[in-house]
């Protein structure tokens, strides 16, 4: 088993809490994992991405290689794109829809749809709204989570294993709450692949 | 012991914590600041009273860690790669002193300049130095050399010299540890004039620095972190250090059919190098940073073996490496399987909407622009930086710590006016005083802003250590306390922030003006702390 994925978004966004779930998740199955995360300077309204890698056998580079990634995980949607070249062939893009616009040379609307539509393996929706449905717009990257099930490479009852431990400490009505957005998303995404 | 998912960065403060730690000196800077972020947040160390207060800069760090060493404790050190260069007379000089306790200074190297300045290789500052010096490829090796480190430091009598890179500073792995050490009791050297750097004195620890070579390169060629990997084909022999060695495995998940040495410790180890010269045609050079190696083992002339690696462009010359660059020179490129999408746009990093440093430059634009268009503005390092793109365009130079002050005055001593100098309250305190002293007593006509945010903050927020003290260390130095201005970067102060720049430009001296105001990432940090407690 290996998985190479790259989360993706602008500073500030979140991306980090997406791959702390699935490091937890991985980290139940004994599996190998590397992440090398960004900090410091581009944090700042920046683009910001993580190269998260988990295999059943050591892993020799913190980075994924060009056309060896598995899955893209992106809150933003220009921003999945900027990591095309990674992503293998039969590899999947999962990613919000909402552009986050803090540039003023950013695509339109009608462009990027193009551009996202010629990606052949591909989830793309809304985690905004679909997190304020749940419950909170701050768990629109549990949402974005859900919808990487199907191709994470891990079951869903580790998954949400891994959301019920990390959110425990804040009690039991934000754990459900997480859940119902990690279900939400995951629930899409089985749509897509059917 | 099971495993623990850390950064690089985390694995050395573990380690560190692990062996005994007495006290970690260290200012923050991008890759390093997360060490000594762990270890402030480590049960133990409050326990265990160890140090781990910021310094105000690389320099007092180092020393202070040498004082610590010089009362028989271990200290770690933490600095980025450009740190070193501050810290560089007490580093360079603690080589000819010697250690007592265990020392490990940590060197976070920076290549592509993710947040830097330069990608100096700090490699050469432990040749410089003539210490060991260690390249860990991997998180568990960066525990395993540090926990080793300070025993090995004390063994030999000298600091020793951790560089890293980004990548494994800011990348996590499962990382395994060993037994906690008690910390060191206090003791002395035997030799009472051992930190007495007297010429004289110093020319006897030179020689005797140099008498230790060969047991430096011993413990190379004998050390775990140097592994000669045999190959079949010997048409080319590759040379891979630290992280460098992870790409090279990247390319070869099945086996290398060429042989391989791996470097993790220095001075190279000679015994491996010569064999693996001699039973080889030609030789690759991976290392992450500059041609260190490479360099050496090409010689100016390249009149011997024939060497491939950054200076033949078999690898780029800059940048740090990839899988696919160390693959590329392998003759073994990754297949693109998407094209890059023509309508990605870049996305700089910016001042975050909210900040003061964006009202202190909306007002200094207007009036410089408008009032003084040969104004020249010399900026500093930190995040209003961030000034010198959209929407500002506000400042000429960013060239290291403190810079700011001294450029602006030796601009003023030119003759030019008006000469302003950006600069936040921790690079201030960092590096900015001295060059303060300066402009003061010869009366140079500059105005200083002093960008007051009360922390450090591009780095997260880490204390500042001139919060509280900025207007009276400006006093103290001497700057006219008529001409200390204070005020509240604010939308609704901006006739007042322009009346005062006015003033203060006009003044034909040293005036230093300080927008003072809360980083809101700080602050909203601090308020969800105060919320959890």
């Amino acid at each position: 088993m290996k998985k190479d994925i790259i989360l993706s978004g602008v500073g500030g966004q979140g991306i980090l809490s997406i791959a702390t779930v699935i490091g937890k998740a991985a980290l139940k199955k004994g599996l190998y994992m590397k992440q090398a995360e960004v900090h410091g300077m581009s944090q700042r309204g920046g683009d910001v991405q993580s190269n998260l890698r988990i295999s059943d056998k050591p892993i020799a580079s913190d980075l994924i290689a060009t056309g060896k990634c598995d899955l893209i995980i992106s809150l933003e949607p220009m921003e999945s794109l900027r990591y095309l070249p990674y992503l293998n062939k039969e590899g999947w893009l999962v990613t919000n829809s909402t552009p986050f616009i803090n540039i003023d040379n950013y695509p339109s609307e009608e462009t990027l749809k193009k551009e996202l539509d010629k990606v052949p393996h591909k989830v793309v929706i809304n985690v905004d709204d679909m997190a304020k449905e749940a419950g909170s717009a701050r768990i629109a990257n549990i949402v974005l989570l859900g919808a990487t099930i199907p191709f994470l490479g891990i079951d869903y009852e580790t998954v949400k294993q891994s959301v019920r431990e990390i959110f425990e400490r804040k009690g039991e009505a934000i754990v459900e709450m997480n859940l119902k957005a990690l279900a939400a998303g995951k629930e899409i995404a089985d749509k897509h692949v059917q | 012991m099971s495993k623990k998912l850390l950064l690089g960065d985390e694995a050395i403060a573990q380690a560190a914590l692990d062996a005994g730690l007495s006290g970690v000196y260290a200012y923050p800077g991008t890759p390093s600041t997360e060490i000594t972020e762990y270890i402030q947040g480590a049960p133990i160390t409050a326990e265990k009273k160890i140090h781990s207060r910021w310094c105000t800069n690389e320099k007092t760090a180092m020393e202070a860690a040498l004082g610590m060493s010089f009362v028989g404790k271990r200290a770690l050190v933490c600095m980025k790669h450009v740190g070193m260069n501050v810290a560089a007379d007490c580093f360079v000089n603690s080589a000819m002193t010697g250690a007592n306790g265990g020392i490990i200074v940590v060197a976070a190297d920076d290549p592509s300049m993710h947040s830097s300045q330069n990608e100096q290789d700090s490699r050469f500052y432990g040749d410089f130095a003539m210490i060991p010096f260690f390249e860990p490829c991997n998180q568990q090796e960066a525990y395993d050399m540090v926990y080793q480190g300070f025993e090995f430091s004390e063994k030999i009598g000298e600091p020793i010299l951790l560089r890293i890179v980004t990548r494994l500073a800011h990348s996590r792995s499962g990382v395994e540890g060993k037994t906690q050490k008690p910390q060191n009791e206090i003791s002395f050297s035997k030799d009472p004039r051992q930190f007495v750097l007297l010429p004289a004195i110093a020319r006897q620890h030179n020689r005797e620095l140099i008498a230790k070579e060969n047991e430096f390169l011993k413990a190379s060629e004998e050390s775990p972190f140097n592994k000669y990997i045999d190959g079949p084909n010997k048409q080319m022999g590759i040379i891979a250090c630290g992280i460098g060695f992870n790409y090279l495995m990247e390319s070869y998940p099945e086996g290398c059919e060429y042989p391989m040495l791996k470097i993790g410790q220095y001075p190279l180890p000679k015994k491996q190098l010569t064999k693996l010269v001699e039973e080889c045609e030609s030789i690759l050079v991976i290392e992450d940073g500059q041609p260190f190696v490479e360099k050496q083992l090409k010689g100016y002339l390249a009149l011997g073996i024939t060497v491939k690696g950054r200076l033949d462009g078999t690898l780029p010359r800059d940048g740090e490496l990839n899988p696919d660059s160390v693959a590329r020179a392998l003759g073994r490129e990754n297949k693109q399987e998407f094209s890059a999408s023509p309508i990605v746009e870049v996305r700089p990093p910016a001042l975050c909407q909210g900040c003061g440093h964006r009202d202190m430059y909306t007002v200094l634009t207007e009036i410089l622009k408008t009032e003084y268009p040969l104004h020249k503005v010399f900026s500093d390092i930190g995040c209003y930086t961030l000034g010198a793109g959209a929407p500002f365009y506000a400042i000429n130079s960013c060239v290291d710590m403190g810079a700011s002050i001294t450029m602006a005055k030796g601009a003023a001593d030119g003759g030019f006016f008006p000469s302003v100098a950006v600069i936040g309250d921790s690079t201030f305190t960092h590096s900015g005083m001295t060059g303060l002293l300066d402009c003061v007593n010869s009366n140079a006509n500059v105005t200083i802003i002093i960008s007051d945010n009360e922390t450090t903050a591009m780095t997260g927020g880490q204390d500042s250590a001139g919060t509280g003290k900025i207007e009276a260390i400006c006093a103290g130095i001497g700057v006219d306390k008529a001409h200390i201005r204070v005020v509240v970067p604010l939308k609704k102060n901006y006739e007042e922030m322009a009346q005062i720049l006015r003033e203060e430009i006009e003044y034909k001296g040293v005036s230093v003006i300080i927008p003072r105001r809360d980083c809101i990432q700080t602050l909203a940090r601090k308020k969800k702390q105060q919320a959890k407690s």
